[in-house]
């Protein structure tokens, strides 16, 4: 068991900011919510679509970006191209997606969460390997989604600029 | 559907742009290196050349094996797939059907100059596509649930090998079986072996991934 006595209830507009050390269940926890993995005991209730972004990028590796991005956008009925502006990957669209860097790959994962419309995101350590600008565009893609009345859930070490986020601290399962 | 038709052509293409001639290329190869081990013999070749056929058809199935279902759990297209409420056998189901499409009709046009290289006779030919036509779907579905099987293993595609080869028996036999016999008895066999792994192919592999991610 990983954690225990969790409660959290968020309303469209809310974030929270999940917290605590290395290998506690924060990913975990993000799974949970998504329905990857069954609670123990216990039980999550959501309303509106889910968007999981975790550490696996997902995309096919020889494919360009935007091609890439657009199998996802398909299945859920988004649009690639302004998710790519808002990350500023629009330059690198028609480059393959093995060869991107680790922060462009950070960025390209939250373009293909955004890219889904959906109104709940799990962002898992959404801010890995991003230099301070595109820290800044991340932040700035968070508020907005909060401000249509979205909700984001962000598992993260680092500080994240979500005001007014719930704080979540995990403490290990006795 | 649409959802069917996106995962279906999203593992041609990339089947089709990585590599879906590397079974053609082994079958073909067998076909060629066959004659040099046995000697010139064309009476030979021509009462033993249907059985190697199919024995290098489900060798040829066994190739592609490590690749079908590993690199999708490895970068989490599972995982966004689940998200999206897609099923695993759905997705399991769309991988045989692509995998299918990928080597099985490739495999139905080498057979015709195979055929030629074991000096078998039209009649016969004419078997082995039907078998082929029948059993390569049996293969494709062995093919996934044992990738599916072993998803998470070390040295899966070995092991996949190793799990699939004892249960393509029956294909072997009534694949080969229907060039010698002239009633329709091992046809109908044959399909009646596709058609079961074909059916619990979906069920069982959508298990073995949902297990997997644990």
């Amino acid at each position: 068991m990983l954690f225990k006595g969790l409660s959290l209830t968020l309303q469209g507009g809310d974030a929270a900011y999940v917290a605590g050390p290395n290998g506690v269940g924060k990913s975990s926890l993000l799974r949970l919510i998504a329905g990857l993995l069954e609670p123990f005991a216990g039980s999550v209730a959501l309303s509106g679509r889910v968007a999981l972004a975790d550490q696996e990028l997902a995309l096919d590796a020889r494919l360009p970006l935007a091609k890439a991005l657009g199998f996802w956008a398909g299945l859920d009925g988004g649009t690639v191209d302004a998710a790519l502006a808002a990350v500023a990957l629009d330059h690198l669209a028609a480059v393959p997606v093995r060869i991107l860097s680790t922060g462009q790959r950070k960025r390209a994962v939250l373009a293909r969460t955004m890219a889904s419309g959906a109104d709940i995101w799990l962002l898992d350590e959404p801010g890995n390997g991003l230099d301070t600008a595109s820290l800044g565009r991340l932040n700035a893609v968070m508020a907005a989604h909060r401000a249509k009345g979205g909700i984001i859930i962000a598992a993260s070490h680092q500080p994240l600029d979500l005001p007014g986020a719930v704080g979540v601290a995990i403490d290990a399962a006795q | 559907m649409k959802l069917f038709s996106a995962l279906i052509l999203r593992d041609l293409r990339s089947a089709l742009s990585g590599g879906a001639w590397l079974p053609v290329a082994f079958f073909l190869l067998v076909a060629i290196l066959f004659p040099f081990g046995v000697g010139p013999d064309g009476a030979l070749l021509t009462r033993t050349g249907g059985g190697v056929l199919w024995v290098a058809a489900l060798l040829a199935a066994l190739l592609p094996v490590d690749r079908l279902i590993a690199p999708d759990a490895e970068t989490g297209v599972f995982d966004q797939l689940a998200v999206r409420g897609v099923s695993e056998e759905l997705i399991v189901a769309a991988k045989f059907i692509a995998h299918w499409f990928s080597f099985g009709p490739l495999l139905m046009l080498a057979a015709i100059p195979a055929a030629g290289l074991l000096r078998l006779e039209g009649t016969t030919l004419v078997k082995l596509e039907i078998g082929l036509l029948i059993g390569t779907p049996g293969l494709a579905a062995l093919g996934v649930m044992a990738a599916c099987l072993t998803l998470g293993l070390r040295r899966a595609g070995s092991l996949a090998g190793l799990l699939m080869l004892p249960l393509a028996v029956p294909l072997l036999i009534f694949g080969a079986g229907s060039l010698a016999l002239v009633s329709g008895s091992a046809l109908s066999l044959l399909g009646a072996a596709s058609l079961f792994l074909c059916a619990i192919t979906p069920f069982a592999g959508g298990a073995a991934i949902r297990s997997a991610r644990e």
